[in-house]
């Protein structure tokens, strides 16, 4: 790169409303060809292709082929990452339009205890789920946490940490329906077949927990840098007390994360709850009395058996689904706060 | 950071008086000598490994009480890894092992049923990167020997020991204002001199410091250096560095490693005051490394 030849002239650049100018041409195409009646997919094709076509022979024409690459490839990305959130937001839009018909004060006050057709709501499904999902998770991190203290801080590499590694990833592959029908065997044998408790549900959902809670907080435990260790090592802080009081703090941000992102995975769990905790039209907070509902088992009950007329079953199986969608929202808020209240500090 | 000389005296001054008492209150060791007299480090026929790898043969050195002795070397010769095995820090890494004595005050301190977690209480280290505990406040980073390893110690007390040593460390008065802080948001200087003072706080009789300085600006390092000068007044130091300057002017011993062939094991070459190290050094080898010709 010689000086000379170098000049503020020969390297002009779009203005920065470029980018928007070529979005904006290409969604004036996609809806003028969705009026000329063409499907959906179509138009969105159009309308890409129109961005491109408006972006990168201007930018190939100003600024040259080394921008022009780079904004194509800019534009791939961004297409990207639209598509894969497209989805996301079909369906947040349909689970919130058709859930809001039903979402209402009575949804959780009132259970499906003698409801027939219109009224009820989801009140013992959602203390059924909270219940469930709140006893896994109380069996799933201690045991999920420490196994991945063992499998990082002691048992580094030995015979017993690899089997115990080997078995963390079958069970990551286990099919939930698999996990459901052991709780069910292994309840079946003490209390005999037919036996229903909100207790399996839970022994259930948290087979399918441990694994990612192990995965996560092993990875988390990974980068608390070693230097930490060390500095807690040449105090006389015993190897227990250091894991307890430095290392576990260091890494506790994560290993919240790790958690709820084991516990979004099976609050929707639908196939294991339906042969392990049944249904039910009335509350029960007693894990160990009886069948217990929950809101995925509630929605898919009221959609693929609705009475007539159906209308009120399907507004109800969608306001389950919107409620348990909020309930993992709050979760996920919820987990932030703790982390951000007790993790490590900046500043 | 220039305030770091008028902070000395501050320290200095306001110092003295508290220094008497502290002594026993913070050892747990049993009635022995003042507290400004600390222990001295005989190391016998030290072979040390990483598995099958021979990386330290045949150090016999005596590191003797309330002095500073440097360790100097080319890189790789085995300097950080007969530092950590001073304290028993080298067998943390899987496979390693040391075959030979280290006595401290003429105990081994790798006999047969001897706690390394003990011996780490008596001689303390100060890490090559600052390394305070990002969970924690400035206060409870220098508490943390004392608060993880005695369960009960009362408040007052507690705050005493920890004006002590930040005192000490000459970091009080840059932040007293701030002791509920985070400690890694101080800067790379005083978060070594944090370091020192959680160090020190637990009242070790020795103080392991493994290139101190090498990550801090001149003005850090001088100010880090002065600390060390006056902390040999109530601890035994050890310290690793590759600047002969500051080997020079903060060490009054100094121990030359060299290592002959890529591959052999390194060894001790030679170890003598300071002023005869820089001035006249027995073996070619350290002159040549002094001087700068190789290393
Ligand atoms: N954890 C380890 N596992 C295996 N070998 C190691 C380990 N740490 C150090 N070594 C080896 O031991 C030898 C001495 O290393 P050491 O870190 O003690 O050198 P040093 O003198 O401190 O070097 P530097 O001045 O670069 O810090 C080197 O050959 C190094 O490769
Ligand atoms: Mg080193």
């Amino acid at each position: 790169m010689s000086a000379s030849s170098w000049t503020w002239e020969d390297h002009r650049v779009l203005p920065t409303w470029a980018p928007w100018a070529a979005g904006g041409a290409g969604v004036a195409a996609g809806l003028l060809a969705l009026l000329a009646g063409v499907a959906l997919v179509v138009a969105v094709l159009v309308g890409a292709a129109a961005t491109v076509v408006a972006l990168i022979p201007w930018s190939l024409a100003v600024e040259g082929s080394r921008r022009a690459r780079d904004r194509m490839v800019t534009l791939t990305v961004t297409g990207a990452f639209a598509l894969a959130v497209a989805p996301l937001i079909s369906l947040l839009y349909t689970v919130v339009s058709r859930g809001i018909d039903r979402f209402d004060g009575a949804l959780f006050s009132e259970s499906m205890r003698g409801v027939v057709g219109e009224g009820g709501g989801v009140q013992h499904a959602i203390v059924g789920t909270l219940v469930i999902t709140g006893l896994a998770t109380l069996a799933s991190v201690p045991i999920g946490v420490m196994t991945a203290i063992y499998l990082h801080e002691y048992g580094r590499g030995g015979r017993l940490a690899k089997a115990i590694s080997f078995f963390v990833d079958v069970m990551t592959g286990i099919p939930s329906i698999v996990a459901g029908l052991f709780a069910y065997a292994l309840f079946a044998l003490i209390f005999g077949p037919g036996v229903r408790l909100g207790v399996m549900g839970a022994v259930a959902l948290s087979l399918l927990m441990i694994p990612i809670v192990v995965r996560s907080t092993e990875e988390m435990l990974r980068v608390v840098p070693h230097h930490l260790r060390e500095a807690a090592y040449g105090l006389g802080v015993p190897k227990w007390l250091t894991i307890v009081k430095v290392v576990l703090p260091t890494a506790f941000a994560g290993i919240v994360t790790g958690v709820m992102l084991a516990i979004a995975r099976v609050v929707g769990e639908t196939a294991p709850l339906l042969i392990t905790t049944g249904a039910v039209t009335s509350v029960n907070a007693n894990p160990f009395g009886g069948r217990m509902e929950n809101l995925a088992v509630f929605a898919y009950n009221q959609y693929s058996n609705p009475g007539v007329p159906r209308d009120p079953y399907i507004a109800r199986a969608w306001a389950a689904a919107l409620t348990l969608l909020l309930i993992v929202m709050v979760l996920n808020l919820v987990a932030r706060l703790v982390s951000a209240r007790f993790g490590v500090r900046q500043r | 950071m220039s305030q770091p000389s008028a902070d000395v005296r501050d320290a200095n001054a306001t110092d003295a008086p508290l220094q008497a008492p502290l002594g026993d209150a913070a050892t747990s060791a049993p009635a022995e000598a003042p507290a400004n007299v600390a222990k001295s480090i005989e190391a016998r026929d030290l072979d040390i490994y990483y598995g099958g790898f021979h990386a330290v043969a045949g150090v016999s050195m005596t590191i003797r009480p309330n002095k500073v002795t440097a360790l100097i070397g080319s890189s790789g010769c085995g300097k950080s890894t007969f530092l950590r095995s001073l304290n028993r820090m080298h067998e943390l890494v899987k496979g390693a092992y040391v075959d030979g004595k280290v006595e401290l005050d003429g105990r081994d301190i790798y006999a047969a049923g001897t706690d390394p977690v003990a011996v780490r209480r008596q001689i303390g280290m100060v890490f090559q990167q600052p390394n305070p505990f990002p969970t924690m406040s400035i206060y409870d980073n220098v508490a943390a020997g004392l608060r993880l390893n005695r369960r009960k110690i009362k408040k007052p007390e507690l705050d005493e020991v920890v004006e002590r040593a930040l005192r000490g460390a000459h970091l009080w008065t840059e932040v007293k204002d701030r002791l509920d802080k985070p400690g890694s948001g101080l800067s790379g200087g005083q978060q070594q001199r944090l370091c020192i003072a959680r160090a020190t706080a637990v009242e070790p009789d020795v103080l392991l410091m493994d290139e101190p300085c090498s990550a801090l600006d001149p003005i850090a390092t001088v100010a880090i250096e002065s600390l060390i000068a006056e902390l040999k007044e109530r601890f035994t130091i050890v310290i690793v560095t590759h600047n002969m300057q500051q080997a020079a002017r903060a060490s009054d011993y100094t121990a030359f490693f060299n290592i002959e062939r890529s591959g052999d094991p390194g060894r001790l070459v030679e170890i003598d005051e300071t002023q005869t190290i820089f001035s006249t050094p027995a073996s070619p080898a350290t002159e040549a490394y002094i001087s700068g010709r190789f290393g």
